[in-house]
């Protein structure tokens, strides 16, 4: 790198090279220029993991909080990694062990956190727009982990990021998204990004868990899992989620796989490179077959450790942004 | 805009450095080239051209890039974060002699950040530098062991390496910038 060469003259880095929030709450209002942003620097971001020495001493001494308060492994854990590989000091609060059982306000909660200066608060929470409320509550940047039945961003940019990289792209390509569609957080984001980079996206499912007027977002929809898989480059299965299921959606679970379950006779109808995705905690023989989910088309293991590095990426880009006034660079 | 080296000369002194580069290590044994990005790169490249064709041996070539390591990356609210790309090592470093290459020397700052950077892959057995131009000014203790041409300047100027792969042209040239803190950011 010549030391003279301002970095934004660099002529691979045309393009944007920032995001215009200094939050992550959604993938709502984000651009293609911004997407692809997050999704190259994720490519270089990659590369850490594979190292003898796994950390790069990028947000030494900035201090992360991962607030969850739902309960999550998977997202936990890959925002945990993403975080120490980067260099951040970091604690997690679970709600299990945290005064919001002593009746603590979310409000207060946040604000007792605050007083504790962190740079940035990555927050799980299963009321929609919790992580917005938090925006307006504090100064730290705040990356939404799931919120409700909102958004999950940086799932959908972790697809988009493992579609990528078997594809090559994400224009043009039949992505069909099956299950249950109505109580999915994952769905929503992924719709919305999938929609902004050009993809051709259907959607399945029973008609009691179709979100209503998806056609609005420009997608497809059917009940037949024959018709949405026909020709796809991409399967994605949502997990039936039944801890949010207050009513009766669906007949029972075996009828549910009989109909909607991904099975490899009903895999053979799609592009013989497919990648079959989840976004976890599958549920093995209600929306998946095991041989399907083991099977040679899974990416669904390769989505978890794509994880860490889409989570630095967006950890790394936004940790740039967090003081207000901007230098002439 | 005086320019200080045309493509001939520019040559000339990538042949001289693979030259002295065989000299100093007696063969090319363990030796590895990595190249900084963004112009390090292509110019680790030629070098390890111009080593094949003396010694007629294939010289490991790598990418590094140092951004992550950077000292001044969180100093200051740097409007847009710089672009991080890919760090392509395909080799073990452990025990080998690495020659680092990069365009311009000036601060050491860059340098300093690549040699964290690079002990992080493991531990070779030496580390040396190659640049293309050494303008001075140094702020840290760090000398090249390679210099394809010395160029005194004053700390006004700015100093543009460009090369084909990258620009459509090989040339050095010095221009008056006087960008203020624009030496800061991207020292």
């Amino acid at each position: 790198m010549n030391v003279d060469t301002p970095v934004s003259e660099a002529p691979a880095a045309a393009g944007v090279q920032r995001l215009k929030s200094r939050h992550l709450l959604g993938i709502a209002g984000m651009d293609a220029a911004e997407i692809s942003l997050i999704l190259d620097t994720a490519e270089a971001m990659k590369e850490i993991g594979t190292r003898p020495i796994k950390k790069v001493p990028a947000l030494r001494g900035r201090t992360v909080v991962n607030l969850f308060f739902e309960p999550s492994t998977r997202t936990r854990t890959s925002f945990e990694i993403a975080e120490k590989r980067l260099s951040a000091d970091t604690l997690s609060i679970a709600t299990a062990t945290s005064s919001v059982t002593k009746g603590e306000t979310l409000i207060d909660t946040v604000r007792n956190l605050e007083a504790m200066s962190p740079d940035m608060i990555v927050m799980r929470h299963a009321s929609s727009g919790a992580p917005h409320l938090l925006t307006r509550i504090g100064r730290a940047a705040v990356i939404n982990a799931g919120d409700g039945m909102h958004e999950h961003p940086t799932q959908a940019l972790l697809d988009a990021f493992t579609i990528r990289e078997h594809k090559r792209r994400l224009a043009g390509l039949k992505i069909a998204i099956v299950g249950d569609l109505l109580h999915s957080r994952v769905l929503r984001s992924n719709v919305l990004l999938l929609k902004t980079m050009g993809a051709n996206v259907c959607l399945c499912g029973p008609a009691t868990l179709m979100p209503p007027a998806v056609e609005r977002f420009g997608v497809s929809r059917t009940s037949s899992i024959d018709e949405a898989v026909e020709g796809a480059d991409v399967v994605m299965m949502l997990r039936i989620q039944q801890e949010r299921m207050h009513g009766h959606f669906i007949p029972s679970l075996r009828e549910y796989f009989a109909l909607f379950g991904l099975t490899p006779e009903r895999l053979r109808r799609a592009r013989s490179d497919v990648i079959v995705m989840h976004p976890g905690p599958m549920n093995r023989g209600v929306e998946i077959d095991s041989e399907v989910a083991d099977g040679p088309s899974s990416v669904i293991l390769e989505q978890v450790s794509n994880g860490v590095a889409v989570r630095m990426a967006v950890l790394y880009l936004l940790a740039g942004r967090d003081s207000a006034e901007p230098l002439d660079a | 805009m005086p320019e200080v080296m045309d493509a001939d000369r520019m040559s000339r002194a990538l042949t001289r450095i693979a030259h002295e580069i065989l000299e100093r290590n007696r063969g090319l044994d363990e030796l590895a080239l990595v190249g900084i990005r963004t112009r390090g790169v292509p110019i680790a490249r030629r070098l390890a051209r111009a080593l094949r064709e003396i010694n007629g041996d294939d010289v490991p070539t790598g990418a590094l890039d140092i951004t992550l390591y950077r000292d001044d990356l969180m100093r200051h609210a740097v409007g847009p974060q710089p672009v991080i790309r890919r760090t392509e090592i395909p080799f073990s470093i452990d025990d080998r002699k690495i020659l680092l290459v990069d365009d311009v020397l000036y601060t050491g700052r860059t340098i300093r950040a690549a040699l964290d950077a690079l002990i992080d892959f493991g531990r070779p057995r030496a580390i040396q530098l190659v640049v293309l131009v050494d303008r001075g000014h140094r702020e840290l203790p760090i000398k090249a062991d390679y210099v394809g041409k010395n160029l005194p300047t004053s700390l006004k100027e700015s100093v543009q390496v460009r090369l084909l792969e990258i620009d459509g042209v090989d040339e050095v040239v010095i221009e008056s910038a006087e960008l203020p803190g624009s030496a800061e950011v991207n020292a």
